[in-house]
């Protein structure tokens, strides 16, 4: 993928929020990792997290993207939910496809907009139009996206059809992620 | 309970299927991405959730697991896409021979 550093990632956001991010999640990966909650597991953890996390920071622009507040779980868990229902449909949709005798294909590769403007961000949905029906996500220059999508359907309303792609899935991400 | 175990492990096992049948059946690289990423990636959730369930004392390891698939399966299939778009391969089109894999 095209990794350009937007220019979100330049902005002066405190180096702290960057850290206090990655060492709960690395903390959070470590809790899952050993399965206890023993205090001296917890504590180990936490000195790790932070550790890794503090030499890693200057690497992990990746996490600025993230929008931070306390809606934060309920917005990742609702986009979670909204896209483990999308990737249902999706391979209900390809079985469709892969077992009919004629084969019903129209590939086509696309160019779709996107509004998020992080780095992370623009994964998360590329990583979206990939598991969701017929729509593979082939490259991504900055606001672009290039999309093979496999029925691209009638002519007539083709467009609008397009940016329904990213559409869908940005305005679940946009409430937590730029 | 163990019976969702199964089921769940049977559905993964069937999509497995779909998509090696995917790979079988599409004509070029990106259609053949298509059913395979997709398929692979619901087939590995189920099975997972199907060992969750099995096994529940393992479930924190397998969220990570599953998270982890996620978020790295279509990203691999979004950079061989990428090479092939890169190196000049058209989608194919109603009429084109099936590129033999």
């Amino acid at each position: 993928m095209h990794i350009e550093t937007s220019p979100i990632n330049d902005s002066s956001l405190p180096a702290w929020r960057r850290l206090a991010l990655a060492t709960v999640l690395g903390w959070a990966i470590w809790t899952l990792m050993t399965g206890s909650l023993g205090w001296q597991e917890l504590l180990a953890g936490l000195l790790v997290a932070a550790l890794v996390s503090f030499l890693a920071a200057p690497q992990l622009a990746l996490l600025d993207g993230l929008i931070v507040r306390w809606s934060l779980p309920w917005h990742a868990l609702r986009y979670l939910a909204v896209f483990l229902a999308a990737l249902l449909r999706s391979n209900l949709d390809m079985a469709r496809r892969v077992l009919s005798p004629a084969l019903p294909i129209r590939p086509e590769i696309v160019r779709v907009p996107t509004r998020m403007r992080s780095d992370f961000g623009r994964l998360l949905l590329a990583n979206s139009i990939t598991l969701t029906p017929g729509t593979l996500t082939v490259d991504l220059e900055d606001d672009m996206l290039e999309v093979h999508w496999i029925d691209v359907g009638e002519e007539s309303d083709r467009e609008q059809r397009t940016q329904a792609i990213a559409r869908y899935f940005e305005d679940y991400l946009l409430e937590f992620v730029e | 309970m163990t019976w969702i175990a199964d089921v769940l492990l049977l559905i993964g096992a069937a999509f497995l299927f779909l998509g090696a049948l995917g790979l079988w059946r599409m004509p070029d690289v990106y259609t053949r991405l298509q059913a395979g990423t997709k398929a692979v990636t619901l087939g590995s959730v189920a099975m997972l959730i199907g060992v969750g369930i099995e096994r529940p004392d393992w479930w924190p390891k397998l969220l990570l697991i599953t998270l982890f698939i996620l978020l790295t399966s279509p990203l691999g299939s979004s950079t061989v896409a990428r090479a092939a778009r890169v190196i000049g391969q058209r989608p194919w089109r109603a009429g084109d021979a099936k590129e033999t894999p």
